[in-house]
């Protein structure tokens, strides 16, 4: 049959050589193959010691930043949680009181922020929306393995930047609707 | 053979039968990491330094897993099944030489667990009566895939015995003996040029390795447990420890068949230049005769384990490169190449000895 592409090989079938039928040669063949093998640098990483180097460009855990004098930078303008795709950012806006004003940079911030990391895509939407320079996608930190969902949702304790004297959410737990009501009440 | 005899051999059979469990249990080990080597990965390190509190962690588990009868299982025999295994692969390495003798004054202690002039004969009577563990097994699981492994491994042995025990007629025909101790003994004379029956029968041992494989139901044989196409073969039904002897019993017959090797074809407990260190600890050392003679024996011993353990590293290396041969493919194997092999290795041998070169 004349082929179509020109591209058919005509496949021979020769009869096994003597070297070939005595299956020796080739045993040593392969064994030589993979005793080459063993002493060949051993692409394992022994992940908890050893981690793989993390490009520049790596978006990981994210982070809520402080200005100079040690202010949180959100404002609770809402725009990184619009910008997320994923819906995993939630927050509750509060009015700073007076005597606050080292605590936070604008009448108005968060009183609870939380990301949930189970629903975060780490596309990094949220850090080209925030107008205050305040959410960051850490390049070289990795949102952690954990045993449970809720422990997952990280809250302001685990996403301000270290020295948060007053981190108002409570650990992995999400706010209702109704304690964000109460919270805001106490803090009026 | 006098009270205090037999209290050194029951020693020295106490050590070996210890010696087989513990490298059993570190050849789980070992083939765990020359398959990960071999694949260019690590292997298992996180129990003690470098893994090697691995085969500890496999007992536990293995000990703590349930216990599991099949339904319609002939429980008997379920459980009879892996104790023969585990029975007869213990009991065949007591006729193989691991040393010469010590001396201490009045007393000579060999290093061998019993010597019998037909050591070769029991090694081979042992291990085909250890193909029963397996086929008792299997059939007791009442599963085809089990009675499968089992009808597989019965005439997988029984036509590697028989190349196997041609292959090993040759070197009878050389030795003249059965006795383990005594060719150990012939393949090194002092004061002669002795050499290894490796020099002397090549073919055969490539056919004596091969059904050595075979007989061990290892890759590129391991048709009875076959996991593509069988489950586990003979041990599909077995849990906890019940399958911790059949694997158990599988490395002792790798073990026994590593130092038949070495003891028929390397040499046993010889090793080079032997008689000149002897020489050389006697004259510029000043050691005792039986002191030297002593210290030679340790080192034999050492050498013998150097090659066992040389043995049982090539076992593992080949089931990590050769894929599994096809049931057709094995038996050809089997009976139209290697027995003609072995018995155009028997005419080669007999003619050679019939001109004289070779004794």
């Amino acid at each position: 049959m004349q082929s179509l592409s020109n591209r058919a090989k005509q496949v021979e079938k020769k009869p096994f050589t003597l070297a070939e039928r005595a299956y020796l040669p080739a045993i040593f063949q392969g064994l030589s193959i993979t005793m080459r093998h063993f002493f060949m640098k051993k692409a394992t990483i022994r992940y908890p010691e050893e981690t793989r180097p993390f490009s520049p460009v790596f978006r990981g855990l994210h982070v809520l930043k402080r200005d100079e004098a040690g202010r949180e930078r959100c404002t609770a303008c809402g725009l990184c949680a619009v910008a997320c795709p994923a819906e995993a950012i939630t927050m509750v806006a509060g009015e700073r009181k007076k005597g606050e004003e080292n605590l936070y940079r604008e009448e108005k911030y968060a009183i609870s922020y939380e990301i949930n990391m189970l629903r975060c895509i780490f596309c990094g939407l949220c850090e080209e929306a925030c107008p205050k320079a305040a959410v960051y996608l850490q390049a070289d930190k990795m949102a952690p393995p954990r045993y449970e969902r809720d422990e997952f949702i990280y809250g302001k304790d685990r996403l301000v930047e270290p020295v948060s004297p007053d981190a108002r959410s409570k650990r992995g737990i999400q706010l209702t609707d109704e304690q964000a009501v109460k919270l805001r009440a106490q803090l009026a | 053979m006098s009270l205090e005899t037999l209290g050194w051999q029951g020693l020295v059979i106490l050590a070996v039968f210890g010696l087989s469990l513990l490298i059993a249990t570190y050849c789980t080990y070992a083939e765990r990491v020359i398959a990960a080597f071999l694949q260019d990965r690590v292997g298992p390190d996180r129990a003690g330094p470098y893994g090697l509190l691995q085969p500890l962690a496999d007992a536990v588990k293995m000990f703590t897993k349930e216990e599991f009868f099949p339904g319609g299982a002939n429980k008997a025999l379920f459980i009879f099944g892996p104790c023969l295994a585990m029975v007869t692969a213990l009991m065949s390495s007591a006729v193989i030489p691991f040393g010469n003798k010590l001396t201490f004054g009045d007393t000579i202690v060999w290093l061998q667990g019993i010597e019998i002039n037909v050591g070769m004969l029991y090694v081979f009577g042992i291990v085909s009566l250890g193909v029963y563990g397996l086929m008792i097994g299997g059939w007791a699981s009442n599963n085809k895939f089990s009675l499968l492994g089992a009808v597989r491994a019965a005439s997988q042995n029984i036509s590697y015995e028989l190349a196997m025990g041609l292959a090993l007629i040759a070197v009878l025909m050389m030795s003249g003996t059965l006795s383990l101790r005594e060719i150990t003994l012939q393949q090194s004379v002092a004061g002669e040029w002795h050499f290894w029956n490796i020099v002397k029968q090549p073919l055969g041992f490539i056919i004596f390795c091969t059904c050595a494989f075979a007989e061990t139901n290892r890759t590129p044989f391991d048709l009875p447990e076959c996991e593509a196409e069988l489950i586990g073969g003979y041990h599909t039904e077995y849990s906890s420890m019940k399958l911790g002897l059949y694997l158990f019993s599988e490395y002792i017959n790798i073990f026994v068949a590593s130092a038949v090797m070495s003891v028929l074809y390397f040499g046993g407990f010889n090793f080079p230049f032997q008689y000149e260190l002897r020489e050389w600890l006697i004259s510029n050392q000043g050691v005792g005769t039986d002191m030297a003679q002593n210290i030679i024996t340790g080192l034999g011993t050492v050498a013998l384990f150097g090659k066992i353990f040389a043995f049982i590293f090539f076992f593992m290396w080949v089931r990590w490169t050769l894929p599994r041969f096809r049931y057709d493919q094995l038996m050809r194997l089997g009976w139209s190449i290697l027995i003609p092999l072995a018995i155009f290795n028997i005419l080669l041998t007999g003619g050679l000895i019939t001109f004289g070169v070779i004794k």
